[in-house]
């Protein structure tokens, strides 16, 4: 069943087209990523599809509701982390979520319930009672998850849900967010410009400036760019080539002293190099193509690259600014 | 369409804060007070009494009116905070329609305010005032109904700002005028007819009338109220309807 479905989305702001006749669908239960650049305009579209925006022109539905028209059937059925802490930091975490469980009118008689489960869940239990300003980053991020769960949302919004956290603690988040279809029977749209990270995804949306340029499984995407390559060094780099020429038939070339195979099946092909000229080799390694690969052959630049320099220094900063002006 | 939890869990979540931050608490009764004894003190000496009232006694229900009209649009503006740190998305992607979330940031002005109104009326024995149970009751009464009307008002200037950087703005252009053309000060009968009618306008001056008529019933001078009761609670309760409406319109703009 489809649960999320986009047809030709646009939203304009002024004259600039933020999003520009988006259309993509979502199986129930997939986790879907949009991987893109800063200035896409994921959160846009994730602001449209939460009812926060109402869309220039085009149609997008939840669990077949209007996302424009049906708006309260539309939140009832989702949850979200936004891109920007949405927590009240002078609550504390059970406050936080307490008020999320009021809003959505979870039934009294399980609502203490759900509210501990989700706690236990994001391992916050222990910290249940302590103001939210007192919780590191990692921790408000498993915080905003376990609240976007208490309500049982059909799908949960994720916008780059790792963002200022360190490597540990983003590889935790992921292992713990690849977990939620299975236990919530949730269907995951999330967002983010680390490659990485799109890699656990059922299926990615690549976009940039506002549309999307390529969408399949991340295998299939890694196929446009083509296969492995691998690398080998051997002690005669002329005569091991024309070897692998006569044998394999395969396409070498050679740079900077290191030999370099293209092939559709790097790992079967290894095996049998090595059977017929591993006396000559002194090292292999394979490279497979990464989502990098391909969203640099989509858009002629590296994604890191469109970021601009420092953007994550200025938003920590604009972060700090804040914490530190929200008291007055 | 009102959510009855939704509008529970909104007002507990102000109160909370409220009584958590004691400083806060602190910093706006010293205001009132301070305008009571400073001004209203010294000012006595100046201002002749008019019938049994004194200056400072006059302005009691004008101070009474400061720290309804200070806390209900504080409490308002909290708005602004919450669209600032991003606290206002997550209520405004539940299911719960824009009117309830309006009614439940008014109705949590109207306790925090409520509450420190009463604070101020404790003092009426210090400046010689004697009161009723009625008494008592009807500036209650008057407050939580004013509180709430100014508290819509603060709502609705709130869905106009999106940082705080406007706060400052609203303070001095909308809040002190508001103050000073309500009649706390100074009778609104002796205003220039050009100021009198903008007092008019200000839903404040029927609050401090109200207080005024419920004061001093008796007065009948220059410190007396200048409007009757019953057109005060009229006017009261017609502003609050029409400020809560009008805030829950703008609450449903989407960009
Ligand atoms: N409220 C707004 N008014 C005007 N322009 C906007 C508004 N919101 C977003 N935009 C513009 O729309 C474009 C898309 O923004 P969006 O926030 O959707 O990008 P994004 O893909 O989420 O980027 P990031 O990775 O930085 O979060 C940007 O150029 C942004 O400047
Ligand atoms: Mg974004």
């Amino acid at each position: 069943m489809k649960m999320i479905s986009v047809e030709k989305l646009t939203k304009k702001f002024g004259n600039m087209s933020a999003v520009n006749e988006v259309s993509f669908d979502v199986e129930e239960g997939a986790i879907f990523g949009f991987l893109g650049p800063n200035g896409a305009g994921k959160t846009t579209i994730i602001n449209i599809l939460c009812t926060l925006l109402a869309p220039t022109s085009g149609k997008a539905f939840i669990n077949g509701f209007d996302c424009d028209r049906e708006s309260s059937r539309v939140r009832q059925a989702i949850g979200i982390v936004f891109q920007d802490s949405s927590l009240d930091k002078d609550l504390t975490a059970r406050e936080n979520l307490t008020f999320h469980a009021y809003l959505y009118n979870v039934e009294k008689s399980v609502r203490k319930q759900r509210i501990d489960d989700a706690l236990r869940f994001v391992d916050l239990f222990d910290r249940a009672d302590d103001m939210v300003r007192k919780f590191s980053g990692g921790m408000k991020r498993r915080l905003e998850v376990a609240r976007g769960l208490i309500h049982r949302p059909r799908v949960l919004f994720l916008d780059e849900p790792t963002l200022g956290l360190d490597p540990q603690s983003r590889a935790n988040l992921w292992e713990f967010i690849t977990t939620l279809p299975k236990q919530h029977k949730v269907t995951i749209f999330m967002t983010t410009h680390y490659m990485e990270e799109a890699e656990v995804c059922d299926k990615i949306a690549i976009i940039d400036k506002g549309k999307i340029i390529a969408s399949g499984t991340p295998s299939e995407l890694k196929k446009t760019v083509g296969g492995d390559v691998i690398y080998l060094r051997t002690n005669d780099n002329k005569k091991a080539m024309e070897d692998i020429r006569n044998l394999f038939e395969l396409d070498v070339s050679e740079k900077d002293g290191e030999i370099f195979i293209s092939t559709v099946r790097g790992d079967a092909c290894i095996p049998a190099l090595i059977r017929e000229i591993g006396e000559s080799v002194l090292s292999v390694r394979m490279q497979r193509p990464t989502l990098n690969d391909v969203f640099l052959r989509l858009t002629g630049k590296e994604i890191r690259d469109v970021e601009g320099p420092g953007h994550d220094d200025i938003k920590s900063m604009v972060r700090s600014y804040r914490s530190r002006h929200d008291r007055d | 369409m009102i959510e009855t939890n939704a509008i529970y869990v909104i007002v507990a979540r102000e109160f909370k804060k409220f009584i958590r931050e004691r400083s806060r608490l602190v910093s706006t009764l010293a205001r009132p007070i301070l305008w009571l004894f400073l001004i209203g003190g010294g000012m006595s000496r100046l201002v002749p009494a008019g019938g049994n009232v004194s200056y400072i006694q006059f302005i009691f229900p004008g101070i009474i009116g400061m720290t309804v009209l200070f806390s209900s649009i504080f409490s308002s503006i909290s708005i602004i905070w919450d669209k600032e740190f991003g606290f206002m998305k997550e209520i405004l992607v539940a299911p719960v329609s824009r009117f309830s979330v309006v009614v439940g940031k008014a109705i949590s002005g109207m306790v925090i305010s409520t509450i420190q109104a009463v604070i101020v009326l404790c003092l009426f024995p210090v400046i010689g005032l004697r009161l009723d149970v009625m008494q008592v009751v009807g500036v209650v009464l008057i407050s939580a109904a004013l509180s709430f009307t100014l508290a819509s008002f603060g709502i609705l200037l709130a869905s106009f700002y999106e940082s705080y950087e406007s706060f400052s703005v609203i303070m001095n252009f909308i809040v002190m005028p508001m103050f000073f053309l309500s009649g706390a000060m100074y009778p609104v009968k002796l205003l220039p007819d050009a100021l009198k009618a903008v007092s008019k306008l200000n839903p404040l001056t029927y609050g401090v009338d109200a207080l005024k008529n419920i004061l001093f019933p008796y007065e009948t001078g220059r410190m007396a109220a200048d409007f009757s009761l019953s057109v005060d609670i009229l006017i009261i309760v017609i502003a609050s309807v029409f400020f809560v409406l009008i805030a829950g319109k703008l609450f449903e703009r989407k960009q």
